[in-house]
């Protein structure tokens, strides 16, 4: 059973802005029965101002695709088109107190509708989509899309973009392919970590320490007879434990200004190490 | 609120006498059956009294019961055994719509090299005993067909299958943990050489299940250690699960031909009610080889999880082959093997009773269900396209 917060029950169980617009000014369409969700969002943009009056919705999905479209309508009213674009696929699981990990592409459904029914109203084509090359046959996901959202996300895993796009989700066969456009994207660009900010949940930083200290700092240590250990994360503050020929060594200090470089190189300048 | 539990084919509660039977034995009597003092050698005769129980629900010998962990460890026990008996045969043989403790132990298989073939079945969801016959020769091992479908109910000719392969002299495996307890078997007729069954699906507890070896037929131990189970299955037995499941077996037995009956018609009633009321809704399976207790309906337009999380808000519990549900991206492999299409996988519903349930709980199912289809269909692009038309 997924682990819905309570907003996204509230939004799934009355939905705000259901139903169709007459004569819209905008409509958006994504995604397909066979997919297993579709979403058509209507938009009524006052031509003046360039101001979003009104957003309707229907959707075809899960509770967290229902939930998301609900969010979007939300949050795009009375926003003006350039600010509506604005809105990002972490901004609606957000306006719902956050999604589960597996079901981010319902966000990222929402998001694309929107995309979609802004180029509608701005006379451009409304199928960007199609013009990628296709990796993912199951879910028809094209590169570009896996890009963008990866890109946008900061996604560096397979699994990530299967989380995100379903790319991935189906037969597995694109998995390659998935995997040759991250390293390609991230080759280019350092992978950028996400930045430990107040956003995340302590939980969360001590993963992303753990996963740091030991794919990038035990491996060093432990060659010196020494070992690391996360003792505890108080906000930007991390303690840690030198364990074996680091304990008591009298190079402990400079060890732990090593450790807190690397740790402030991939996570964030405001981190601040501590031998405990 | 109070629960309306309609999932039974994923678990069932545990039977309040088979509670009572079992919790002596997780409170004083917590002896090992390996001792040799008499607090624990005592319990060596009430876990053969549930061998003997167990071995009576299915017309078998009582030597002829191992009891495992639950149907995926005796799923996987029948194929390991039977590949190891007759280690020059190369070939397993089983179908598309199989429980995963069969289907991925068949690919693990052909993944150490193992030839294996997943049988097709019909859009009814049933095995057409020709196409078994054109798959087998001369290196087949084993042969694995579930007795009845968890998905669908559907209950495949397991007697016309078996007879088939015993012809041949081909071992057969049949995975009938959603058909005991809840259909007559028997195995004296019966000419399968391994079944397996679990404790949790007949209302005894999680934990527990067991594997039938025919007598005479070939058997390889998968868990190895100690003696127990003639050193057919090591480990200190579950004592208190393992009397639970012959009491379960006891109870499945005395009241089964009435709960067949009892069962079939609040399913009839529950099926015909929702076909009625719910436009654009069909049954997935073979409704005339089908378990009484179980029904597959599809409700076109609207997806499984959003029905399923809806009628939570009721109390109702059921389960969907929708992909959102099932953990992965992918529709119900049973549904697609059977060639349902894709948009009404997404809006499948199964509904699995047991004795516990009731005509009101079915009564409100049926009065619950509509409005919950209707309100979905009219938030769903395509629903409104449909109620247009
Ligand atoms: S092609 Fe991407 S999962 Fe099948």
């Amino acid at each position: 059973m997924w682990e819905y917060t309570d907003k996204v029950k509230e939004h799934f169980l009355h939905p705000k802005n259901i139903g169709e617009i007459e004569n819209p000014d905008a409509v958006g369409e994504v995604g397909s029965i066979v997919c297993g969700d579709a979403l058509k969002l209507y938009l009524k943009v006052d031509e003046k101002s360039g101001k979003i009056t009104d957003a309707k919705f229907q959707t075809f999905g899960c509770a967290s695709a229902i939930a998301s479209s609900s969010a979007l309508t939300e949050l795009v009213k009375g926003k003006t088109l350039d600010e509506a674009l604005k809105v990002t696929n972490q901004e609606i699981a957000e306006f719902l107190g956050g999604l589960p990990k597996e079901k981010m592409h319902c966000s990222v459904m929402g998001r694309e509708a929107l995309e979609a029914a802004i180029a509608n109203y701005r006379g451009q084509p409304p199928e960007v989509k199609e013009e990628g090359r296709l990796i993912c046959k199951c879910f028809d996901v094209t590169e570009e899309k896996i890009r963008k959202v990866a890109i946008e996300n900061h996604l560096t895993t397979v699994d990530e973009i299967t989380d995100y796009t379903k790319a991935g989700g189906g037969c597995g066969e694109c998995k390659a392919e998935i995997e040759a456009i991250l390293r390609d994207i991230w080759a280019l660009k350092k992978p950028e970590r996400p930045v430990v900010s107040k956003k995340l949940t302590n939980l969360q930083k001590i993963a992303l320490m753990q996963e740091i200290i030991e794919t990038e700092i035990r491996p060093g240590l432990q060659a010196d007879g020494g070992d690391i250990e996360l003792i505890d994360i108080d906000g930007n503050r991390v303690i840690v434990a030198l364990r074996g020929m680091c304990s008591g060594c009298l190079m402990a200090d400079v060890t732990i200004k090593g450790i807190q470089d690397k740790l402030r190189e991939m996570a964030g300048e405001e981190i601040t190490v501590e031998a405990q | 609120m109070k629960t309306i539990y309609f999932d039974n084919n994923a678990t069932t509660n545990i039977a309040p006498e088979v509670i009572d039977e079992m919790l002596p034995y997780l409170r004083e009597l917590y002896g090992n059956p390996s001792s040799m003092h008499t607090f624990g050698g005592q319990l060596h005769r009430k876990i053969e009294e549930a061998r003997s129980r167990v071995a009576g629900l299915l017309g078998a010998g009582p030597e002829e019961i191992i009891f495992t962990s639950c149907g995926t460890e005796s799923d996987n026990t029948a194929l390991m055994s039977a590949v190891e008996s007759v280690p020059h045969k190369k070939h397993i043989i089983t179908s598309r719509v199989e429980h995963p403790a069969v289907l991925n132990f068949c690919k693990y298989l052909a993944r150490k090299g193992y030839r294996a073939t997943y049988l097709p079945v019909s859009k009814q969801g049933q095995l057409n005993v020709d196409e078994l016959v054109k798959a087998l020769d001369e290196d087949t091992a084993v042969v694995s067909l579930m007795y009845a479908n968890n998905e669908s109910g559907v209950i495949f000719p397991v007697a016309e299958l078996g007879e088939m392969l015993k012809e041949r002299g081909i071992l057969f495996h049949t995975d009938a943990v959603q058909a005991v307890g809840k259909i007559p078997i028997d195995l004296k007729k019966l000419p399968v050489d391994m079944l397996s069954l679990s404790g949790h699906k007949l209302h005894a507890p999680k934990g527990v299940g067991a594997l039938y070896v025919r007598k005479g037929a070939r058997f390889h131990p998968y868990i190895i250690g100690g003696h127990q189970e003639h050193g057919r299955r090591a480990g200190t037995e579950n004592v208190a699960s393992v009397i639970a499941l012959g009491k379960a077996c006891e109870l499945a037995g005395d009241n089964l031909s009435q709960e067949v009956i009892y069962l079939k018609g609040l399913r009839d009633k529950l099926e015909n009610a929702l076909l009625k009321s719910c436009p654009d809704a069909r049954i997935n399976g073979d409704v005339n080889s089908r378990l009484p207790n179980t029904t597959n309906i599809s409700f076109e337009y609207v997806e499984g999880e959003a029905i399923l999380l809806r009628l939570n808000e009721f109390g109702i519990c059921a389960s969907s082959g929708s992909a959102c549900t099932s953990g992965s991206l992918e529709p119900s492999h049973v549904l697609r093997a059977m060639g349902v299409p894709a948009t009404l996988i997404h809006g499948s519903i199964r509904f699995s009773l047991s004795r516990y349930n009731t005509e009101a709980e079915v009564d409100k199912v049926i009065e619950i269900m509509p409005p919950v289809i209707k309100e979905l269909r009219q938030l769903s692009p395509f629903g409104r396209e449909r109620i247009k038309k």
